[in-house]
């Protein structure tokens, strides 16, 4: 394994919890996060997959420190091998850590486009984002256009121009393709390849499997709220015998070109986990050890699994 | 261009036609219930006569007023006057109605737009500290001293500001609009002023509550949406936050607010100017009410539906004119 201070990040037991009202007044954590590790590198792009309520957004917000007030984060949470602190993590966003949210919905709703990607810090980057707007395929009137007058795409290519005009080192992008054609979307993670060939890091939260193994080094594989597998994106265009966790060949097997063949049952829910490794209840390698105990992660074959079985 | 006065046009033909439904049903509403109220203006106008009037004398009162003629007709009379611009005399005064509701409105209007412009300005302003410090000492506490203003009625207010300011400090005069003996034409502009500073700020006191516990809930929805959540991911701090993007998303419905408060703001001055003796509006319509007065009462009812259906004209078109989301659809 590589050394620590060569990581641009490194996540290990990270777990997140809020604390929620139950019945009446009675408070209760709600954990929604629990013993995750991801760790990234110079220079690559982790894609971070996993089904809807698995975390991953979750986790960009706890790397910047954006949590609602109601959330406690515990475990290592580093960059380049410093801890993130909050208070270092309100000088790194924005400037060494850029984030690309999901939605339209992240743009102020009454300022215009231009100007809103331009952002808050002095002087305004105006010259490098028009020709950012441009590479993207955005047309000139668009700075002055409010974001309910851009289509989905544009919006997110909006979004997407804000994280390319920063110097950051480690860019969080949250399902940056959705909305746009295949064109624009290929433009766009071409861009992140570029920044990662920089000696910059991207970590690619996405829906879209089928492109983030084309254009990510390494996938993590999340499953209520931790990580089951990162394996390397070769990996995942093998097959599954190539993967190292249940869960991963069982999302492998339900991708429409390898089968489309689904899983019985559900993703567990916070406040309702299992108390052993949490895809036991589906899985059909399971044992009595792991309904007792979560596994630990272990190393197989350049890649890391929390399984007592992965092979 | 042409698009664009064809749509003003259309904004005030609309506006317009709204304006005087508005008004024909407020006017008949008022007559038909000023018909069937014990009010006998026959009676009221003898006595303000001063002088005994025969029996004979005040049928032929009643004959000339047409007081006994079916209510449409009657209506129908005062209407057809009403749209000649002749409003009737008010009995009380023994002057035109619409005389005294122009001189009345004017001083109505000063005390009104200070208490609006004030409480407008502090509202905003303390509603947007709450917002800043939400659920922490500074909101807490300014969120029980205006949940406190809120229910305290204006004129109880009013009484105890006379008697703090007025009659213990001795900083504000008691009442009216001018100094008492001295000439209308030669009272000054700083004399009028200093007469209204105290019944402005009860009115200012009474709504500014309401207006800064709005702003702070806008802003603390504000505070709490993505694109907040997204400028904090962009490194912007708690006070850039507000600059750039609270007050921008704060500011239209604070507005839309405060033309709104206009039926409050009104409602309050008759309030206000009674406490203070102070020649407006709403003491005219008081002591219209109070007198009989009809054709004053009649009057200040419409007037008073005309200004505040004025001002929730101008919130719908300010909102129009400063969001650019609504402008769009419009166009």
């Amino acid at each position: 394994m590589k050394q620590k201070d060569e990581t641009i990040l490194e996540i290990h037991d990270l777990s997140v919890s809020f604390r929620m009202y139950d019945h009446g007044l009675e408070q209760t954590d709600l954990q929604v996060i629990s013993d995750l590790y991801l760790t990234v590198y110079p220079g690559e792009i982790v894609a971070v997959a996993g089904s809807s309520g698995s975390g991953k957004s979750l986790l960009a917000s706890a790397i910047l420190g954006i949590l609602p007030g109601n959330a406690t984060v515990h475990g290592h949470l580093h960059y380049k091998g410093q801890e993130l602190t909050q208070e270092r993590q309100e000088q790194l966003r924005g400037t060494d850590i850029a984030l690309v949210p999901q939605s339209v919905a992240f743009l102020d709703p009454l300022m215009k486009v231009g100007a809103q990607a331009d952002g808050h810090r002095k002087p305004l980057p105006t010259d490098k984002r028009k020709s950012i707007f441009k590479r993207l395929g955005l047309p000139d009137k668009t700075e002055q256009l409010y974001p309910f007058q851009l289509s989905g795409g544009m919006a997110r290519r909006a979004l997407v121009s804000t994280a390319l005009l920063t110097d950051a080192k480690l860019v969080i992008a949250d399902e940056p393709t959705p909305g746009m054609s295949l064109e624009q979307a290929l433009e766009a993670l071409r861009m992140f390849r570029e920044m990662a060939d920089d000696g910059k890091a991207v970590i690619l939260i996405t829906h879209d499997l089928d492109l983030a193994f084309e254009f990510t080094d390494r996938v993590a594989v999340f499953y209520a709220g931790t990580t089951v597998e990162t394996a390397l994106a070769s990996d995942f265009k093998k097959g599954p015998d190539a993967l190292r966790h249940p869960y991963s060949q069982a999302l492998w097997r339900a991708l429409p070109q390898n089968g489309f063949q689904p899983v019985c049952g559900f993703q567990p829910y916070a406040g309702a986990l299992p108390k052993g490794c949490l895809y036991a209840p589906r899985c059909p390698y399971k044992t009595a050890q792991c309904m007792d105990a979560v596994p630990p992660v272990r190393e197989i074959r350049g890649g890391e699994v929390r399984c007592y079985y992965g092979a | 261009m042409k698009r664009t006065t064809r749509r003003l046009i259309h904004i005030f033909a609309t506006y317009g036609i709204r304006i005087i439904t508005l008004l024909l049903a407020v006017s008949v509403i008022t007559f038909v219930l000023v018909s069937v109220s014990p009010i006998d203006p026959v009676r009221q106008y003898i006595m303000g006569l001063g002088t005994a009037v025969s029996p004979e004398q005040r049928t032929q009162i009643e004959e000339y007023w047409g007081v006994n003629e079916p209510l449409v007709e009657r209506y129908v009379g005062w209407m057809s006057e009403l749209v000649k611009g002749n409003m009737g005399e008010s009995a009380i005064y023994r002057r035109p109605v619409a005389d005294i509701i122009g001189e009345r409105f004017v001083n109505s209007l000063a005390l009104m737009l200070c208490a609006w412009v004030l409480s407008g300005v502090i509202g905003f302003f303390i509603g947007c500290v709450m917002g800043m410090y939400q659920d922490r000492l500074p909101d807490k506490i300014l969120k029980k001293v205006c949940y406190i203003i809120s229910s305290i009625p204006t004129f109880w207010l009013g009484l105890v500001f006379l008697l703090v300011f007025s009659v213990w400090l001795k900083w504000f005069p008691i009442g009216f609009s001018g100094p008492i003996g001295v000439l209308d034409k030669d009272i000054t502009v700083w004399e009028k002023l200093h007469h209204l500073i105290l019944p402005a700020f009860t009115l200012a006191f009474m709504s500014f509550a309401n207006i800064a516990l709005h702003t702070r809930q806008k802003l603390v929805d504000v505070l709490n949406s993505e694109y907040v959540l997204f400028a904090r991911a962009r490194g912007e701090r708690k006070w850039t936050i507000l600059r750039r993007h609270g007050l921008r998303n704060i500011l239209l419905p604070a507005l839309t607010l405060q033309f709104a408060s206009f039926a409050e703001l009104f409602g309050g001055s008759v309030m206000a100017e009674n406490v203070f003796s102070y020649p407006g509006l709403g003491s005219a319509a008081a002591a219209a009410g109070l007198n009989s007065d009809v054709p004053l009462l009649l009057g200040v009812t419409l007037f008073s539906a005309l200004f505040v259906a004025i001002g929730n004209m101008i919130a719908n078109l300010l909102y129009g004119i400063i969001d650019p989301q609504i402008q769009e659809v419009g166009g």
